[in-house]
């Protein structure tokens, strides 16, 4: 039949895919490993309205000063711009009432021009300094307590985030990074209020982080976690594993008298 | 005032000749316990697996007092303020009362004590779930009708009890789930009109969460539920001695004899090893699963809350009939009343927790039904009843899943207001459908059975007959099977009686007994009959020749 006959040029098409989907994954991994100083230089700036033009404008206005169907971006800083594109949540994969973080469309590069153009429409929080994700002297209690404060209303004590309003969600914060957790603080993405300096010093972040951090350890000194979501998987479990067991054993005692 | 005389007896027996003997004499001698024992052991239990449920309910009621008095040597109910300084190092310097402390301790410095906590809260778990499956089992077969009313109710209190208890103890870590649990129950202690906030403040001792409420909760989850739950479990079992425990219909089973085995030595056995099956399964559970695993809640502080907070499971049904009911509150007489905590939280438990303790008496006053019931139904036989049960479940179920819809909301990543609005519907509609279905399940069900007594069972032999047409072989059902069928018993359903009396003058007493008499016909209507020995002889008949006819075209097909 026609139809299970390859194109010749189908292994070539795969390989390309392929090539390409690593190639990205890679670029994804090592931005997020080595976050570089963006050194804000005219030729950066440039390239990020350029970029910013051809794949941002259509919702955010040609002058990012918002539509319909996106807001302003004047004045959210470059944090704001290097979380949501470096997470992937921008551009957004579909209208909704949360951008969900996936694969990023842009690479390191272009993510900081990105950040580097915005930055210049107003003044905003700015992509934390190494020295400011350096949680070598954060007091983890500290941390704990501003986080139970602060953050677990939404996120929950373990981390895991938690249902808002209308479908809207705060993410689990497991595989979230330092430099990512540090900029949402900063910028308040979607539903989060932002914790600007005046409320949680760059000190106190820090703690946050640190303590987030030892929590993405997921130690469980207990045994499985069933995911951390509290009593209700505890409850699931009893059910289906624990009275589910103990009811086999009881028909085979019955069965034996037979 | 006269006194009485009452004759002293010892024990008359004859010179022990073994050693065993001697030693049996001397007990008996001293405690004349040997009339007693020999009943004791000789008691017979019948067989099924779902009897065993009430089993795992007892055992890890065993369990929780063995694990619980561990866990009171180190626990420490006090909200005296304390710097952790523990093992654990996320939360040392944090400022925590000693009961979280000490729950932290028994968590990461005592000796087995983590196993113990995890062996406690899964066995607490256990507890409450076994109990729910064995009343449910006594209900859909029918286990409570006379004589046994009593023991309904007071299964019923020892439900209530077990989740006072389970939430009691819940509460005494001090973490923040469970100071926020506390936080609701105050809340609705305070929803009770007039009353609620003088409650409130007496039993937390002033503003919430003051430092009365650990040690009172900590004497009320160790000392007073416990040993009314033993109190309460010591008759409730004493009575299934004294009246017998329920069977099955099957062969030679009767409203008048239990048939099964001896309590000694075949149910020595067998309960004692499945009392160790739970135990070990409890055991492996807490040892590889966690549960409540505290620190990571951190200690409780009004100020903080945390995103999934919930309840266990057993305490789930209140918290999501609080988190479907919509926000109604108004204000009488000067005093405010909160619709939205009063009947979620207080009107339908109270509800449900009566009409569940009287249910027994319900039914037996609409059926009119005042026979004695030793046989259980199978709960096809009874419709209405099954019926009403998976109603009353379905309703269950939906504030169970209610609540938790924080979490099916984040899993699934739905809208956590469209599952609420969701459930409000479905708690309304979904009851009443599943009664109908029920009802119907089971009518087609006794269809199916009735079809076995008159043209047996299948057995899957197909013939094709020289005229082309396909039958398919029935056998007659087994003796045993036969019985279990014919067990069901036929209910006429109570006639309607004249609203007039014989002279024609109406009767101003009818109005009531009319009423039940149309609740009973409710009750029994679809009535299937159980076939006739007349019918059944016919059906038997019909099927030998149907059967001796395709023999006999088999022996000529065979003969060309």
């Amino acid at each position: 039949m026609a139809l299970s006959k390859r194109h010749p040029a189908a292994l070539f098409a795969v390989l390309a895919v392929a090539l390409g989907t690593t190639g990205a994954a890679y670029a994804a991994v090592s931005s997020q490993t080595a976050p570089k100083a963006a050194v804000q230089t005219e030729t950066q700036v440039e390239q990020g309205k350029q970029l910013f033009l051809e794949g941002c404008s259509s919702c955010h206005g040609l002058a990012a000063q918002g539509a319909s169907d996106g807001p302003s971006l004047l004045g959210v800083g470059a944090a704001s711009v290097d979380f949501q594109v470096g997470t992937g949540r921008m551009p957004l994969a579909a209208p909704g009432v949360q951008a969900m973080p996936k694969m990023p469309s842009y690479n390191e590069e272009e993510t900081a021009a990105l950040a580097a153009y915005i930055a210049t429409l107003g003044a905003g929080p700015g992509i934390p300094t190494a020295e400011m994700l350096d949680t070598t002297d954060a007091e983890l209690a500290l941390g704990g307590e501003l986080f139970r404060t602060n953050c677990a209303q939404c996120h929950g004590a373990s981390g895991v985030g938690g249902a808002l309003s209308e479908g809207r969600k705060a993410p689990s914060l497991m595989n979230s990074d330092a430099k990512y957790l540090y900029e949402a603080m900063v910028s308040g993405p979607q539903a989060m209020p932002v914790f600007a300096d005046s409320t949680l010093s760059v000190e106190d972040k820090k703690h946050i982080i640190a303590y987030v951090t030892e929590l993405q350890k997921n130690e469980s000194p207990g045994g499985f976690s069933l995911g951390r979501q509290g009593p209700v998987t505890e409850g699931l479990f009893i059910f289906v594993v624990g009275l589910g067991v103990l009811i086999v054993a009881a028909v085979w005692i019955g069965a034996k008298a037979k | 005032m006269s006194t009485t005389e009452e004759s002293i007896q010892a024990p008359a027996h004859a010179a022990p000749t073994t050693k065993g003997g001697a030693v049996g004499y001397y007990i008996d001698d001293r405690l004349a316990s040997a009339s007693f024992t020999k009943r004791l052991v000789d008691k017979v239990f019948p067989d099924h697996w779902s009897f065993m449920l009430g089993e795992v309910a007892l055992y890890s009621f065993i369990i929780l007092l063995l694990s619980g008095t561990y866990l009171t040597l180190f626990f420490n109910p006090s909200m005296t303020e304390v710097i952790y300084n523990g093992s654990y190092v996320p939360l040392k310097g944090v400022k925590m009362s000693e009961a979280y402390s000490s729950t932290l301790a028994i968590s990461f410095d005592v000796r087995g004590g983590l196993l113990m906590r995890q062996i406690h809260h899964w066995a607490a778990l256990f507890f409450t779930a076994a109990v729910s499956v064995h009343l449910l089992r006594v209900f859909f077969t029918g286990a409570f009708r006379k004589p046994r009313e009593i023991n309904w109710v007071i299964g019923t209190l020892l439900l209530v009890l077990a989740l006072l208890e389970g939430f009691s103890g819940y509460s005494l870590p001090d973490d923040l789930l469970s100071g926020t649990g506390l936080r609701i129950a105050q809340g609705i202690i305070q929803a009770i009109p007039l009353v609620g906030t003088y409650v409130a403040m007496f039993l937390f001792g002033g503003e919430f969460p003051g430092t009365d409420i650990m040690p009172r909760l900590y004497s009320i989850h160790i000392l007073l539920i416990p040993g009314i739950l033993l109190a309460l479990i010591t008759v409730h079992l004493i009575m299934v001695f004294y009246q017998k425990h329920t069977q099955f219909p099957g062969p030679g089973r009767t409203e008048s004899n239990v048939v099964g085995f001896r309590l000694f030595p075949i149910y020595m056995a067998k309960a004692g090893g499945f009392f160790f099956v739970v135990f070990g399964i409890t055991v492996l559970i807490a040892a590889l699963v966690t549960i409540n695993p505290v620190w990571l809640y951190g200690p409780y502080t009004p100020s903080q809350v945390t995103a999934g907070s919930q309840p266990d499971w057993y305490i789930g049904w209140l918290d999501g009939a609080v988190r479907l009911m919509p926000n109604l509150e108004s204000n009488l007489f000067g005093y405010t009343f909160s619709w939205n905590i009063l009947v979620p939280a207080l009107v339908i438990p109270g509800i449900m927790f009566t009409a569940l303790g009287l249910y027994p008496w319900i039914e037996a006053w609409a059926t009119g039904d005042k026979r004695e019931h030793h046989l259980l139904d199978r709960p096809r036989n009874a419709p209405t009843r099954t019926g009403l049960g998976v109603m009353a479940l379905s309703f269950y179920m939906i504030l169970v899943i209610s609540g938790g819809n924080d979490i099916i909301a984040s899993a699934f990543n739905l809208s956590i207001n469209q599952i609420t609005w969701t459930f409000r519907f479905l708690l309304f509609v979904i009851p009443p459908l599943a009664f109908v279905l029920t009802k119907r399940i089971c009518l087609g069900l006794q269809r199916r059975d009735n079809d076995k007594l008159l043209h047996g069972y299948e057995t899957g032999r197909i013939l094709r007959l020289p005229n082309g047409e396909f039958i398919e072989i029935h056998e007659p059902i087994g003796e045993a099977e036969k019985a279990k069928l014919l067990a069901k018993a036929d209910v006429v359903p109570m006639e309607l009686p004249s609203a007039v009396d014989a002279n024609g003058v109406r009767n101003p007493k009818a109005a009531k007994s009319i009423a039940r008499a149309k609740l009973s016909q409710w009750f029994y209507s679809d009535v299937i009959p159980t076939p006739t020995d007349e019918e059944m002889r016919a059906a038997a008949e019909h099927a030998a020749h149907e059967l001796h006819e395709a023999e006999s075209h088999l022996k000529e097909i065979s003969q060309h």
